[in-house]
């Protein structure tokens, strides 16, 4: 617990406004629970005590006390195996399941304290929803299926067919407005997933494993596709996957989740360079270490041995980048912040960083 | 949780090996207690036959209470069934009056939409034989009756499943209720129905709206419950209300299991209807075959059941077309000029004949004299053939009855006898049965395993004293325990419960002449169904060619397959024998060739490549793998084989068909509704064993989850 503060602690400085907020959810299924659960939850007050109690009784406990805070415009993933309560969490964030204990806030509003046509209305404006098995309407057309949202609320015809067209064009499924779903292949259908979950203009983005389901070249341009699209509209993701390297490769932060509870929380960065325990290093143990250390994490004092033409590069720099510099610049870089100087990496510096995370892994 | 599979795996084994010794202790017990009471019968009558003091007027009290029902309720009843009579006699005078080529081009037009030019092509040919043979206006009475009882099937299923599909509760309590609407003979609900509306074709709509119900209910709730939890999700989470989420997402996903449910329920009514004619209601065309066949008018039943057939298959095939242009999504964007020209030609032919039926008067009514009606031939044909071949069939039928059907109902031990086996029995015989029994029993415990003898005990001394010359008590005892030892304990005890109701409403003797007969047709069905289906799954030239044979008998309304039967056996217990067979073969053919088909094709493979020969594969890989399938093919049959054997009641069959058969021509509810449920009680009872073995030996197979 403590790791998990300090590293969201150094990021404080990156804060924007707090979007989504999940403060100390809980998820428990078994015969009962509306009973078992606030009767146990009188007797333990300490939640590690709590979870005990409620496994001891034979309840299923998907999500234990999960907290986190999701940023407007960020990318939030949060990544587990499968019972490791991400899929849980993320629909207790749409509500599609009822939390048993906790708060849910969007923008600052309790969204467990809001009642059936209030929800429907959040859903109809402020959410969208990417799944895995792409849940299209099969007897529904694409231009169909994307304006099915559309229709529920009840819009013109006309209205659904312009917005629908608007979205296909930015998912890039011009000319197949007319094809039912199981006559496209799996990254059109989940285009039209997200195209779908799009055309209401949500602030807020979920995805649950939208690429699992795709082979892995196509979930790659899938995920270009998706950094792409983050960059035009700058939406607040939630973004579920099972898949480490997607994670990182598409993460502003990690939220990695085993058996309901949240085990780390930190940037990419952080969960490869301090994993929290033997579980998140057995994924983080692969990675290279090069790709994912930046420059600026190993910033040494501006010393007055530095070299006057030593090139300046930018602190989120990874080290990959760096290394081949250093065959010239055997004196080391300057690393930088929009013209301001932050202080010198030196070979010997990347040298012992990368050794040390080398032999802790 | 790194210790719970270990532990679990210590605990499995020695708690399985205790079951199955378990299992091992029960049936020595229920046998030795069997063959105490075998020996004890013949000086205690009470054992051999059910005590008639035992029987409780439970008949009589279902009659006293439909007295004070039908005094009370009777003028309600009445309303309602007039108010069903309007639609029903508005509908019958259209089709009536409607000149018959208009009648046939709407049809045709329907057919052209739902399957394209052949199935039209087919139904005109179909609808032209019945104005050929003269039976078009029965015909026409027969389809208005049908065209009413059909929407109040699917209007009565649907709001049954909407209430049913997302309340466990609420199914607990209409899926027995389901059960018994579909296995209690139609006979034997004609009955209350008959009180209470009266005579007339009224009866017939509410019967067959009533027995064509469950398949639409349960067809629609396998439907909506199966909508993949992605679709609602993302349905919910697109901002559904719950009534969008319903009308837009559920309905149309589940739309093409609904579209077989209306399917079923079609031919259902339509079998209903057909049946309904039994009460003598109208001038329909159940009543001309019944007619014909009561008079013993072969060739005139056969030319009137062919209409049926007839249009059983139109009304299935076009159905069935409906029900498939829905499952296939992508449907064409055809333009709308070749979308319209069905209705439009069929509109121009109702406008033409309108004009010119005053002039034209063959367009309304067929001329006598154009009339082809080929009664008299099919009858000297046949009279030709019996005589011809009457040494043959009668050799046939003979064989049949002494050495097969008379074993199962009284046993070797009655059954053998100068007159039919041409010997007397020695006791010298009885010895040697019974040990041949013993060595069969102890080499396949030895060889396989002590169920297989348990096996062999049951089936040889069943054999030796038949289903009527068994001990009653012994055949509760061992039937409960096969049910408990192959489902569980609530069904034995609920076989228990069923058998029990048998011997205290005084229909036992009735009952074991109806398992007997059923147990020999399913006999034959297992293994003659299976044969093909093996042969079937092999060649996809026999699977072509058997399909649509399947296909018609399945959708035959149940006493045209009689007919056939009938001309050359005449009646008897022989033709009932034949025509059980003939309808419930079928599942056994379908299940076993879907179960063998089915096998993984991975399986096959790594058997093939272990060096398995073609009948290794079959006997050792496929069969077992198939077996699940099978027995719910054989449930199936069973089923059927119960549904034809109340039918069967018309041509001579003994039994608790033949009950509720004469109790319907007395208008004696009680007597009908007993002998109804008794026949239901066996088929759910049967069903739960094999449902229940199935599903357990496909869990166990991994073959679902």
């Amino acid at each position: 617990m403590s790791t998990l503060k300090d590293v969201s602690g150094t990021h404080s400085a990156a804060e924007s406004s707090v979007k989504i907020s999940c403060r100390s959810v809980w998820k428990v299924y078994g015969d009962n629970v509306s009973q078992r659960y606030p009767a146990l939850a009188g007797q333990h007050s300490d939640p590690a005590a709590l979870r005990k109690a409620l496994l001891s009784e034979g309840l299923i406990v998907a999500a234990s006390d999960v907290s986190f805070d999701v940023r407007s415009g960020e990318i939030f993933i949060i990544m587990g195996l499968s019972g490791s309560g991400k899929s849980t969490m993320v629909r207790c964030l749409s509500r599609l399941v009822e939390p048993t204990a906790g708060e849910v806030l969007l923008d600052g509003e309790d969204l467990l304290s809001a009642n059936d046509a209030e929800l429907i209305k959040i859903r109809r404006h402020r959410m969208g929803m990417v799944f895995q098995n792409f849940g299209l309407m099969p007897h529904l057309t694409v231009l169909e299926n994307i304006g099915f949202p559309l229709k529920l609320q009840g819009k013109s015809s006309r209205e659904r067919v312009a917005r629908a067209k608007e979205v296909i064009e930015l998912v890039g499924l011009e000319g197949r407005e007319d094809s039912f779903p199981r006559e496209l292949s799996g990254g059109q259908q989940q285009r039209v997933g997200i195209a779908r979950s799009l055309a209401v203009e949500p602030d807020v983005w979920l995805l649950d494993e939208p690429f699992s389901a795709l082979d892995p070249l196509i979930r790659r341009q899938m995920q270009d596709e998706f950094l792409r699209l983050q960059t035009l509209l700058n939406k607040t993701i939630v973004f579920i996957t099972h898949d480490f390297l997607e994670a990182l490769r598409l993460a502003d932060r990690i939220a990695i989740m085993k058996d309901g509870q949240l085990v780390q929380l930190g940037t990419p960065t952080e969960l490869v360079l301090n994993p929290a325990n033997d579980y998140v290093a057995e994924f983080t143990k692969d990675v290279p270490r090069d790709r994912v250390i930046t420059v600026g994490e190993l910033i040494e004092n501006a010393s007055s041995d530095v070299p006057v033409d030593a090139p300046r590069i930018a602190s989120k720099t990874t080290l990959d980048v760096v290394m081949p510099m250093f065959e010239s610049h055997p004196g080391g870089v300057v690393v930088d912040s929009e013209g301001v100087t932050l202080g010198v990496v030196t070979p010997a510096r990347v040298i012992q960083a990368l050794a040390q995370h080398q032999s802790s892994s | 949780m790194n210790s719970s599979p270990q532990s679990e795996s210590a605990n499995y084994s020695p708690t399985s090996l205790g079951a199955s010794l378990s299992g091992f202790w029960i049936w020595l017990v229920v046998l030795i207690v069997s063959a105490v009471l075998i020996w004890l019968a013949p000086n205690a009558a009470w054992l051999a036959k059910p005590p008639v003091d035992w029987v409780l007027p439970i008949a009589d009290y279902t009659n006293q209470f439909m007295q004070v029902l039908v005094n009370v309720a009777k003028p309600m009843f009445r309303l309602i069934g007039e108010w069903f009579a309007i639609p029903m006699e508005a509908l019958q005078g259209i089709l009536q009056w409607l000149p018959w080529p208009a009648t046939i081009a709407i049809f045709a037009a329907f057919a052209w939409v739902a399957a394209g030019w052949k199935l039209s092509l087919f139904t005109v040919l179909a609808l032209m034989y019945m104005v050929i043979t003269g039976y078009w206006s029965p015909s026409m009475n027969t389809l208005g009756t049908v065209l009413v009882s059909i929407p109040l099937a699917l209007l009565l299923g649907f709001g049954l499943a909407v209430i049913t599909y997302d309340s466990p509760k609420v199914n607990r309590v209409v899926q027995p209720l389901l059960d018994f609407m579909q296995t209690v003979p139609t006979f034997a609900y004609l009955i209350p129905i008959m009180l209470l509306f009266g005579f007339g074709p009224v009866v017939g709509v509410v019967a067959s709206a009533i027995y064509a119900c469950p398949p639409m209910v349960r067809n629609m709730i396998v439907g909506l419950q199966q909508v993949s939890p992605d679709v609602l999700e993302s349905g919910r989470m697109s901002g559904a209300t719950p009534m969008q989420l319903f009308w837009q997402v559920r309905i149309p996903n589940a739309m093409s299991t609904i579209m077989v449910g209306i399917n079923q329920a079609t031919m259902a009514a339509l079998s209903m209807v057909i049946i309904a004619a039994i009460i003598g209601s109208s001038a329909d065309i159940g009543w001309e075959v019944l007619n014909q066949m009561r008079k013993a008018r072969f060739g005139e039943s056969l030319i009137a059941g062919l209409v049926i057939a007839l249009f059983a298959m139109v009304l299935d095939r076009i159905s069935m077309g409906f029900s498939n242009r829905s499952r296939a999504i992508a449907r064409q964007h055809a333009a709308l000029t070749v979308r319209a020209a069905p209705w439009v030609l069929a509109l121009a032919v109702v406008v033409l004949c309108s004009v010119f039926a005053p002039q034209l008067t063959w367009l309304s009514v067929w001329p006598e004299q154009w009339e082809f009606y080929p009664a008299d031939a099919i009858n000297n044909a046949l009279k030709y053939v019996t005589a011809e071949y009457s040494s043959l069939m009668k050799t046939i039928k003979n064989s049949a009855l002494f050495y097969f059907l008379l074993p199962i109902r009284i046993g070797f031990s009655k059954a053998i006898s100068p007159f039919s086996w041409g010997f007397a029995l020695e006791p010298w015989m009885m010895h040697a049965y019974a040990a041949a029994a013993a060595v069969i029993a102890l080499l396949g415990a030895w060889r396989f395993s002590w169920r297989f003898s348990v096996g062999v005990v049951i089936a040889t001394t069943l054999l030796w004293y038949g289903m009527t010359g068994l001990p009653w008590v012994v055949f509760i005892l061992v039937v409960s325990t096969i049910a408990w030892q192959v489902a569980d304990w609530r069904v034995g005890l609920l076989s228990l419960f069923a058998w029990l109701f048998m011997v205290v409403t005084g229909i036992w003797e009735q009952a074991m002449l109806s398992v007997a007969m059923c147990l020999a047709a399913v006999m034959v069905c297992l293994l003659l169904g299976g044969m093909i289906g093996i042969w079937a799954s092999r060649s996809d030239r026999v699977s072509a060619f058997i399909r649509p044979i399947n296909d018609t008998l399945q959708s035959m309304p149940l006493f045209v397959i009689l007919i056939p039967f009938l001309m050359f056996f005449q009646i008897g217990e022989f033709t009932s024998f034949l025509a059980i067979i003939a309808y419930a073969i079928v599942p056994c053919i379908r299940y076993t060739e879907h179960g063998l088909r089915g096998v993984p094709e991975s399986t096959v493979e790594a058997a093939t490549s272990m060096g398995c020969t073609p009948r290794q594969l079959l006997w050792n890989v496929k069969l077992p793998l198939a077996l699940p399938q099978i027995m719910l093919g054989l449930n199936q049959t069973v089923m059927f084989a119960l549904a034809m054997l109340v039918i069967t009641a018309l041509v001579g069959s003994k039994g608790l068909g033949q009950s509720v058969y004469i109790a319907l021509s007395n208008s004696d509810a009680g007597q009908g509704l007993v002998a109804g449920f008794g026949m239901a009680f066996i088929a759910i009872v049967t069903d739960r064993v094999l449902q229940g073995w199935s599903l357990r030996r496909q869990r166990e197979l991994g073959l679902v989850s």
